[in-house]
């Protein structure tokens, strides 16, 4: 089964991929605040601009 | 406090996915309504092979996968991307080389499909050249969305973009991956992997296709559409990144599950199975996610017909990931596969998930793009009304149909004989299914014309803003220092860590259970001595086979149920397949399975029954062949084909390449004389000689095997 080998590498390669992009976001603080970005994508400046002109 | 800059995003890209996602949508759809009609008219696709049910199923899945949601996929991505990278996309000529180059590859896929030329693998059916170019064009996405990235005004990256990036990643390597072919001729190639290693990496593809170009871009299109259109936060940030990640890891090993009671190895089988139950749980994360943010503002979807979209959608993305991990245990799995349970299944996925929340995101995107309101309210509630109870006659039919037809499959009578011993018997109960399945359809398909108009009319009452002002203030460079005291402790002493050490521990478990095991035994695909390559004239004819997708209709793998080996002989065994480039194990069971055919009925039986299905089996809904009849066998590529299969270690003597025309013209001769015999008049170039050779062929080897053994 040397497709299963194959198959494993590349789901390894991508894992360990997803790993060091895991390790990468939690050291420079990419989960250190798990709120406000919630919020903040909810504001485009455009539309606050035309809200405030309401 | 920093200085503004001023720069715009590029709206005219989004608008171009936008018109693509409604052309391909309309196309696609409606080739599958042409073949939802096929299933009980089977006369109108009036004689003409290039709009065949067999031919124009992989066109439609290949359509509404690729071009419809693929587009859609882009839409979003280009909107939302800009937006949470405050940035303009990295570049214009990126953008349209993508644009472009995408909808190449499907007016190619467009063309390609009905003239036969397909790899017969789901999902991946097209040939080298194409998939040459569907890498290319991926990757210059790919770059163009990184280059994005990198470039942001925004430090935090919203989890909508991990989806992105997880998207782009991994279909790159699934892509590859089983894209591993040997080109024969211009629209021709042959799979390295043969039989059921072949079959593993396609469904190791086919499943990871599902996830990462039909979920987690569809995913991060919902964290990002969803709390826009509601005005108000995801219900759990916190729990948007745990199921990212989990969703993540676990999907990859989930791909066996295609192949469950099939000749893969039995561990390869359970694991499948079990990473397929893990996965309910990140998928429920990510649907609970979706549906508390409306909390405290159902009055608003009762109101907005975008929100009743996305609402949908986000229900049917829960209803079918709980269906999928319980159609991968293997008792149910049993029943369901083959029918129309697994059609039923995929579009409760595709018609709701994907269709509903690209529409809810269209009905969001369109007039903001365009500086307008929405051309009508009503006319998009009556999209959403007509598109839901479409679904629903779409579901009831499926699931209705795939239950009569799997119960009647293996049902025994009292005396212990097959209570349903003709095939076709099963699958005259089920037309009245399919007819409310087609209804289901059109309903759905006419929900999409109007919501089509609408849109239009929308676009036409307003100007696109084609590069859309916007502010904000440069990225501040991280303080190096800060990073490292602070977070560098930190992530050591949070939540994470340990978050970490059970991701680690998960995707070791699903290495090592996989890895080990093919160290430890050789080959797990036992080899048997009287299997032997095909003949050149078997191989045109299975080429002929992949050609008009055989495969689509008919199996070609027994399952070792007696319901099975009493009905089509003896179960499938790993070891005879291992010619097979490509596999040709199919995944439904619109006719009977093939496997055990060879030998089953005489040559003139094949000819009687390609010709006109009805002759031989009354009622039957296969399609006639009759271009078989006039089409001469090409075998100028005969040794070429020959060649390649030696390269993959086909054994085929020396040189043989330069003697397999004349094999088979001798073999071919035979087959017509056979036939002459019989009063049927046939030159012995035609293609329905080679078919035939095939047919005749299929899983008799095994049987010498046992002539061999009695003689002893």
């Amino acid at each position: 089964m040397s497709a299963i080998v194959v198959l494993i590498g590349a789901s390894l390669i991508v894992a360990v991929g997803f790993l060091f992009a895991f390790l990468w976001a939690v050291k420079t603080g990419q989960f250190d605040d798990k709120y406000t970005p919630s919020i903040r994508m909810l504001i485009d400046d455009k539309e606050e601009e035309e809200k405030q002109k309401r | 406090m920093q200085e503004l800059e001023t720069f715009r995003y590029d709206n005219k890209i989004v608008r171009d996915f936008a018109f693509a996602t409604l052309l391909w949508g309309v196309v696609g759809m409606l080739v599958g309504l042409v073949i939802a009609f096929q299933l009980f008219i089977p006369e109108i696709n009036a004689g003409i092979q290039y709009i065949t049910f067999s031919r124009i199923r992989p066109l439609h899945t290949n359509a509404v996968i690729f071009a419809f949601v693929g587009n859609g996929i882009f839409m979003g991505v280009y909107y939302s991307l800009q937006r949470l990278c405050k940035a303009r996309m990295f570049s214009d000529l990126l953008s349209r080389l993508h644009f472009w180059g995408w909808q190449l590859i499907i007016v190619s896929a467009a063309i390609t499909l009905p003239l036969g030329a397909t790899t017969s693998k789901e999902y991946a059916e097209l040939e080298w050249p194409i998939d040459i170019l569907i890498a290319m064009v991926w990757v210059i996405f790919g770059i163009n969305m990184i280059a994005t990235i990198m470039k942001r005004r925004e430090r935090h990256m919203y989890v909508a973009i991990w989806f992105y990036i997880a998207t782009f990643f991994t279909v790159t390597m699934l892509h590859v991956v089983n894209s591993f072919e040997i080109p024969v001729s211009f629209l021709k190639s042959y799979p390295i992997f043969a039989g059921v290693q072949d079959a593993l990496v396609q469904w190791w593809y086919g499943h990871n296709a599902v996830a990462f170009f039909l979920t987690t871009p569809y995913l991060g299109l919902m964290y990002y559409f969803l709390p826009k259109a509601a005005e108000r936060p995801v219900y759990s940030y916190r729990l948007s990144i745990v199921h990212f990640w989990a969703l993540i890891f676990i999907y990859i090993w989930a791909g066996p599950h295609h192949l469950l009671y099939t000749s893969l190895p039995d561990w390869a089988q359970s694991l499948g199975t079990t990473f397929s139950l893990m996965l309910i749980a990140p998928s429920w994360g990510g649907m609970l996610n979706g549906l508390l943010t409306l909390r405290g503002a159902w009055d608003k979807v009762r109101q907005d017909p975008i929100l009743k979209f996305m609402v949908v959608a986000v229900t049917a993305y829960g209803m079918s990931t709980l269906e999928g991990p319980l159609m991968s245990v293997k008792s149910i799995n049993a029943l369901s596969h083959f029918t129309d349970w697994t059609i039923g299944h995929v579009h409760i996925g595709g018609l709701g998930w994907n269709g509903f929340l690209t529409f809810g995101i269209l009905y969001w995107l369109v007039p903001r793009i365009f500086k307008t309101k929405l051309h009508s309210l009503k006319m998009a509630n009556f999209h959403f009304w007509i598109g839901t109870l479409g679904i629903v006659f779409y579901a009831l039919g499926m699931y209705w149909a795939g239950l009569t037809q799997g119960l009647m499959w293996k049902q025994f009578s009292a005396e212990g004989y097959m209570q349903y011993p003709l095939f076709l018997e099963t699958v005259l109960q089920i037309l009245p299914m399919y007819l409310i399945r087609a209804f289901g359809g059109l309903l759905y398909f006419s929900g999409v014309l109007v919501g089509v108009y609408n849109l239009v009319r929308t676009v036409r009452s307003g100007n696109l803003v084609e590069n859309e002002e916007a502010k904000a203030p440069a990225l501040l460079k991280q303080n190096e220092h800060e990073v490292k005291n602070v977070y560098g402790h930190r992530w050591l002493e949070s939540r994470p860590f340990q978050f970490i050490v059970w991701t680690v521990i998960a995707v070791a478990i699903g290495g090592i259970v996989e890895f080990v095991p093919s160290f430890l035994i050789k080959s797990n695909v036992p080899t048997i001595a009287s299997i032997k390559p095909y003949t050149p004239l078997e191989l045109e004819g299975r080429d002929i086979y992949i050609r008009d997708g055989c495969n689509t209709c008919h199996s070609q793998m027994i399952r070792p149920f007696r319901s099975e080996t009493e009905r089509y002989g003896e179960y499938s065994k790993a070891g005879e397949f291992v010619y097979d480039h490509p596999f040709l194990w199919g995944s439904k069971r619109i006719g009977p399975d093939l496997h055990r055919i060879g030998g089953k009925y005489p040559d003139a039986w094949h000819y009687n029954h390609m010709l006109d299905p009805t002759s031989t089996s009354a009622g039957s809904i296969m399609p006639p062949y009759p271009w078989l009849f006039e089409q001469d066998i090409d075998f100028s590529t005969t040794p070429s084909k020959i060649r390649v299969m030696q390269i993959m270690g086909v054994p085929y003597p020396e040189d043989y390449d330069k003697r397999a025309v004349e094999d088979l013209k001798v073999q071919a001769k035979q087959i017509t004389e056979n036939l002459r015999s019989a009063n049927f008049q046939v030159e012995e170039n035609k293609e329905i000689i080679a078919l035939i050779a095939y047919l005749q062929r299929l899983g008799t080897d095994i049987k010498a095997k046992k002539t061999a053994q009695l003689a002893k």
